[in-house]
C-alpha cells in the first residue's frame, strides 16, 4: 500500500472577489522512499495541493471541498486539529521556498531546532539539543555545536536552508513536502542544497514531495513527475516520460521553456499569455488560449479526464489542439508568421 | 550593548540640558516678573524681592546659577508660596503622582496588551471587534471628557465610588481609569497591529508544520515582535500620562504635581515650572532610555548591530 | 484576508483586481476617482463625512438662525435645563447653552483647520526637504525628529501659551509647530520613494533646481499619504487645544471652545449635567468622525496599507 495517497482532493478558497478553485480534482500517490515531482506556473495549485495535506490551509477562507488523503492508513482530512498537529514535523514535515523569512529571528537556532523534537516527544532539553547539534552536522552545518546557539540573521541563505533541512528532517519523518526548496537560493547553492535533501532521503528512507517551478531540477531528483496547469494535474510520468516523451500541449511548452546549454543562437522559449483566472470556471481546456499547437476546434464542455496510457502515463487528453508535429516546427512555424 | 547603554545615556543627559535651557528661556521671556501681581508694590520693595531672586542678575549668570543649583537637586524657592521651596514641593507631591502615574500604566498596559493579543489572535470575530470597536471610543475620550462622564456615572449617579480626594485605596480608581484606558485603547491598537504583522510572517507557517500547538507559536514566537510596536510607545504614552495628570488631578482634587504645575503655569511661577518641566523631562529621558534597552533586549538583530 | 493566504492564491487573486499601470499614474484623475468609489464604499467612514459635514454647518451657520446671542446673560435664567426656548438648557449666567456650543465649535474647528495647516507647512517642508535630500542631512534632520518625539511637547506649549500670552493666533502656532513630525516622517517616506522614480531623474537631468522639482514633482505625488495624516491630524490638534482649554490656559473667556465648556460643565456637573454632556457629546462625536474619515481615506488612498 502507498504511504500517500491522494484522491480527488479539491482546495478553493472564498474570497470577497469569488471563489478561487485553487486545486481541482488532484489525484497523487507515493511509494516509500520515492521522489515525487509537482510542476507547474505560480497560480498552478501546487503549493496548495501541499498545504492541503499538511492540513495548513488557512480556514477560512480556504476550504478543502472534498477528497481524501490516506496517509499510512488514515485519512487526514478526517483528523482532529489535534491529531493532525501530531502529525506535522513529526510523520510528514515541510521545507519552505524562502529560507530567509521562514526561521523566526527572534529565537535561538537551538531554540527553534529543539522545539521541533520536543513538540513530539518527551526528551529533555540536552538530548534535544545533542540531537540538534548532531542534526545540523548532518546537513553540513560546521562548527556546529557553536553555531547552534546562533540567531538565523547569523547565517547565510544557503546555510539557513539546510537549517531549515536539519529541522525538517529531525523526527526522522516519513514524507518531507519541499515546497520550491532551491528557488530563492543563489544558483550555485541551489545544487548543494537538492544534494543534502537527497542524501538525507537515501539514509531515512523518507518519501519527498518535490514542488517546482523548474523542470531542470526534476529531472536529476525525482523518480516520478506530475505537471500541473490552473488547478489541475494535465499529465504525469516517470520522469523518463515526462521529460523525453511529453504529452500534453503545457508539458511540451514548459519543456521547450527550459535554457539549454548548447544552443546558443537559439531564442528563449517563452509561454505566451498568462494562466487562466481560476476564479471563473473554463470550457474544454484551461490551456487553450496559449497552446502554441494548431487549433483544431473550439473547447466546450467539461473538462477532459485523467487518463492513463498504455505505459502508465497519465494524460489530460483533450483534442483541441493538433499535436502531431513536434513543438520546434511549431514554434518555428510563429516565427515565420511574425516575421511576415 | 554597554556601549550602546552609555551613548544613549550621554544623549538623554544633553537632551535634558537642551530642555532645561529651552525651558529657562522661555520663563525668562515672559513679560513682567512673577512679582508683580495685581497688588500694588512699592517700586523699591519689587526691587528689593526682585534682588532676592536673583533677577537682577544678566540672564547668563541666571541661567548659570540655576543649572548648578539644579544639579544639586535646589530648584529655588517657589516665587508665588512663600517660604516653600520647589524642591519641598517635589518631595510633597511627587509621591502621589509616581502612585497615580503608575498605577495607571499598569491600567493601559494590564488592558490593552492582553486586549490587543485576544483581538489579533482571535481576528474578524467578536474578540475582536468588541474590544476594537471599545478601544476607538476610547480614542475618541480623551481624559478631560472620560473624567467628568466616570465621576457622573460612579460618583454622583451610582455613588459607589469617591468623586475627589486623596489618601484611601477607593479614591485612586477614578482617576487612574480616566488617565489608564485612554493609554489601554492605544496600546490594544498597538499591540493588535504587532501581533497580526507577526502572525502573518513565514515563520509561524514553519512552526505550524512543525506541528507546534497554537498557543505555543502565540506565546514563543510571536509575542517578542509582536510587543515592540507598544514598547516604543512607551515613551509617548509616559509623556500623555504626565499631561493627563495635569487634568486628572485638576478634576479629582489630587495633590500632585500636575496640579502644582497648572498653579505655577497660570501664576507664573517660575522657579517651580522650571523645576517640574525638568523632573518630567528627566522621567520621559529615562522611559526612552529604558524602551530602547528593551527593543535591543528582544530583537537579536538590534544586538547583532550595536 | 492575510499575507499568507494572499501568497497560496499565488497570482490569482492579482489577475483579478487591476493593477495601475503607467497610464493610470499619468492619469492622475482616475486615481483619485479610484479612491473615491472605495471611499464610498466604506460606510462608516461616509456616514463620518455625513455627521462631520452636519456639525461643520451647525456650527458654522447655527448660531445665524439662533435667537439667542452667545454672549447674552440674563442671571435669572441661569442654569435651566433643556426647554422649548432653549433646546440645550442655559449656563449658569444665562447664557443659551446651544449657541455657546455651536460658537465653542467654530473655535475649536477654527483650530483644528489652522493648526493643522501650520503643521502641515511645517512637516511638508522638512519632511521632503530631509527626503530630497537624503544622506547625512537627512539622518541629522530625522534624528531631531525622532529626539522631539520623545519629548513632553505638550508641557512645551504650555510654556509656550504662558510666555506669549494666550492669544488664539499663538494657539494656532503652538500646536502646529508640535503637531507636524509625523507629517515630516510621511512626506520624507514619500519622497525617498518617488526620488528613484524616472521622472525625477527626468527633472534632474534638465537641470531643474531643487526647490522646483520639489515643488512641481515631489508634493503632488504625495499628497495621498499627506491628506490622510492631516484628517487625522485635525483632531489630534483639536484634542490638544481642548486640554489647554480645559486648564484654563487656551482660548480666553468671552471666547469660548468646547474645552472651555466642557470645564465649566465639569465644575457644575453634580447639579447641571446637561451643562457638561452636551458640549462632551459634540466634541467627542467630532473626533469620532474625523478618526473615521481619516481611516477610511487612508484605505481608499492606499489600500495596500490597509489593515488586515
Amino acid at each position: 500500500m502507498a504511504l500517500l495517497d491522494v484522491r480527488s482532493l479539491t482546495t478553493s478558497f472564498h474570497l470577497r472577489s469569488g471563489i478561487v478553485r485553487a486545486a481541482q480534482s488532484i489525484d497523487l500517490s507515493l511509494e516509500r522512499g520515492e521522489t515525487l515531482g509537482i510542476v507547474g506556473e505560480s497560480g498552478s495549485g501546487k503549493s496548495v495541493t501541499c498545504y492541503s495535506i499538511m492540513g495548513l490551509i488557512p480556514q477560512p477562507p480556504g476550504r478543502i471541498e472534498s477528497g481524501e488523503v490516506h496517509f499510512d492508513g488514515q485519512d487526514l482530512l478526517k483528523l482532529s486539529d489535534e491529531e493532525m498537529r501530531q502529525i506535522r514535523g513529526n510523520k510528514i514535515s515541510m521545507i519552505f521556498q524562502d529560507p530567509m523569512t521562514s526561521l523566526n529571528p527572534y529565537l535561538r537556532i537551538s531554540t527553534q531546532l529543539t522545539e521541533a523534537i520536543r513538540v513530539h516527544g518527551d526528551v529533555d532539553e540536552k538530548e534535544a539539543l545533542n540531537r540538534a547539534i548532531t542534526a545540523l552536522e548532518e546537513v553540513g552545518i560546521p562548527d556546529a555545536p557553536k553555531r547552534v546557539q546562533s540567531y538565523p540573521h547569523e547565517f547565510s541563505g544557503g546555510m539557513r536552508q539546510r537549517v531549515m533541512i536539519a529541522m525538517a528532517l529531525i523526527n526522522d519523518p516519513d514524507l518531507l513536502i519541499a515546497d520550491e526548496p532551491t528557488t530563492a537560493l543563489d544558483v550555485t547553492v541551489q545544487a548543494r542544497v537538492l544534494d543534502i535533501i537527497k542524501d538525507r532521503q537515501e539514509r531515512l528512507g523518507t518519501a519527498v514531495i518535490l514542488v517546482t517551478h523548474d523542470l531542470g531540477v526534476v529531472a536529476g531528483t525525482c523518480d516520478r513527475v506530475q505537471v500541473m496547469y490552473a488547478g489541475q494535474v494535465v499529465e504525469s510520468g516517470d520522469t523518463d516520460q515526462i521529460f523525453y516523451d511529453p504529452k500534453h500541449a503545457y508539458t511540451r511548452s514548459l519543456q521547450k521553456a527550459i535554457p539549454s546549454l548548447k544552443a546558443k543562437d537559439e531564442v528563449l522559449y517563452t509561454i505566451a499569455g498568462t494562466p487562466p483566472d481560476l476564479s471563473k470556471s473554463v470550457a474544454g481546456c484551461a490551456f487553450y488560449p496559449r497552446c502554441p499547437f494548431p487549433k483544431v476546434k473550439e473547447p466546450e464542455g467539461p473538462v477532459p479526464e485523467l487518463v492513463e496510457l498504455p505505459d502508465g502515463h497519465c494524460l489530460r487528453e483533450c483534442g483541441y489542439c493538433d499535436r502531431s508535429q513536434p513543438i520546434e516546427e511549431v514554434l518555428a512555424q510563429d516565427v515565420e508568421e511574425d516575421v511576415q | 550593548m554597554t556601549r550602546f547603554i552609555i551613548t544613549r545615556i550621554i544623549q538623554g543627559l544633553v537632551v535634558l540640558l537642551a530642555i532645561y535651557a529651552l525651558t529657562f528661556v522661555l520663563v525668562a521671556l515672559t513679560p513682567g516678573s512673577p512679582f508683580s501681581t495685581e497688588r500694588a508694590i512699592r517700586p523699591e520693595i519689587l526691587a528689593q524681592i526682585e534682588a532676592f531672586y536673583g533677577y537682577d542678575r544678566p540672564p547668563l549668570e541666571r541661567f548659570w546659577t540655576s543649572l548648578t543649583n539644579a544639579l544639586q537637586g535646589e530648584f529655588g524657592p517657589s516665587a508665588v508660596y512663600a517660604n516653600r521651596s520647589v524642591t519641598d514641593i517635589i518631595g510633597e507631591a511627587f509621591p502621589v503622582s509616581l502612585m497615580l502615574g503608575s498605577i495607571s500604566l499598569i491600567v493601559a498596559l494590564g488592558i490593552g496588551i492582553p486586549a490587543g493579543i485576544v483581538a489579533a489572535v482571535k481576528r474578524n470575530t467578536w474578540l475582536d471587534y468588541l474590544p476594537m470597536s471599545a478601544s476607538m471610543v476610547g480614542i475618541c475620550l480623551p481624559t478631560f471628557v472620560l473624567g467628568p462622564i466616570l465621576v457622573l456615572i460612579f460618583g454622583i449617579g451610582l455613588q459607589i465610588l469617591p468623586v475627589s480626594g486623596w489618601g484611601a485605596p477607593e479614591f485612586i480608581i477614578l482617576p487612574a481609569a480616566t488617565l489608564g484606558l485612554f493609554y489601554a485603547a492605544y496600546f490594544a491598537r498597538l499591540t493588535r497591529g504587532g501581533m497580526l504583522e507577526m502572525l502573518n510572517q513565514d515563520f509561524v507557517r514553519t512552526a505550524q508544520a512543525k506541528g507546534v500547538p497554537q498557543t505555543t507559536i502565540v506565546w514563543k514566537h510571536c509575542l517578542k515582535g509582536g510587543l515592540i510596536p507598544a514598547i516604543t510607545f512607551l515613551g509617548p504614552a509616559l509623556a500623555g500620562i504626565i499631561a493627563g495628570s495635569f487634568v486628572v488631578e485638576t478634576i479629582f482634587q489630587i495633590p500632585g504635581l500636575g496640579q502644582w504645575f497648572v498653579k505655577g503655569a497660570l501664576n507664573r511661577d517660575d522657579f517651580l515650572i522650571l523645576g517640574l518641566t525638568v523632573l518630567f523631562a528627566a522621567l520621559i529621558v529615562m522611559m526612552n532610555l529604558l524602551v530602547d534597552i528593551i527593543q535591543v533586549a528582544l530583537n537579536p538583530r538590534l544586538k547583532y548591530e550595536k | 484576508m492575510t499575507a499568507r493566504t494572499a501568497k497560496m492564491v499565488e497570482g490569482a487573486e492579482s489577475r483579478i483586481s487591476s493593477q495601475p499601470t503607467a497610464d493610470d499614474l499619468e492619469k492622475g484623475s482616475s486615481l483619485w476617482s479610484d479612491a473615491w468609489h472605495r471611499l464610498k464604499r466604506n460606510r462608516l467612514a461616509m456616514i463620518s463625512l455625513f455627521i462631520f459635514f452636519g456639525i461643520v454647518l451647525f456650527c458654522v451657520i447655527g448660531p445665524f438662525f439662533s435667537p439667542h446671542d452667545a454672549q447674552e446673560q440674563d442671571l435669572l435664567k441661569g442654569a435651566l435645563g433643556p426647554s422649548a426656548q432653549h433646546w440645550f438648557g442655559t449656563d449658569t449666567l444665562g447664557r443659551d447653552l446651544m449657541v455657546r456650543t455651536m460658537e465653542g465649535g467654530r473655535i475649536s474647528l477654527l483650530v483644528g483647520l489652522v493648526a493643522t495647516l501650520v503643521a502641515l507647512a511645517i512637516g511638508v517642508i522638512y519632511g521632503a526637504t530631509a527626503g530630497y535630500l537624503g544622506g547625512r542631512v537627512d539622518a541629522v534632520m530625522m534624528r531631531i525628529v525622532d529626539t522631539l518625539y520623545a519629548l513632553p511637547f505638550t508641557i512645551f506649549v504650555i510654556l509656550l501659551m504662558v510666555a506669549f500670552g494666550r492669544s488664539l493666533w499663538l494657539i494656532f502656532v503652538a500646536i502646529g509647530a508640535v503637531e507636524w513630525l509625523s507629517m515630516a516622517r510621511i512626506v520624507r517616506a514619500g519622497v525617498i520613494g518617488l526620488k528613484k522614480q524616472e521622472f525625477v531623474e527626468a527633472a534632474v537631468s534638465l537641470g531643474y533646481s531643487h526647490s522646483r522639482i520639489i515643488v512641481r514633482h515631489l508634493i503632488p505625488n504625495v499628497l495621498g499619504p499627506v491628506i490622510v495624516i492631516a484628517t487625522l491630524t485635525v483632531p489630534a490638534v483639536m484634542l490638544l487645544e481642548a486640554f489647554l482649554s480645559f486648564l484654563g490656559l487656551g482660548v480666553q473667556p468671552p471666547n469660548a471652545s468646547w474645552g472651555v465648556l466642557i470645564n465649566e460643565g465639569q465644575q457644575n456637573m453634580d447639579i447641571y449635567p446637561w451643562l457638561l454632556i452636551l458640549p462632551a457629546f459634540f466634541f467627542a462625536l467630532t473626533l469620532f468622525t474625523l478618526n473615521f474619515l481619516g481611516d477610511g481615506l487612508r484605505d481608499a488612498l492606499d489600500p495596500k496599507s490597509s489593515k488586515d
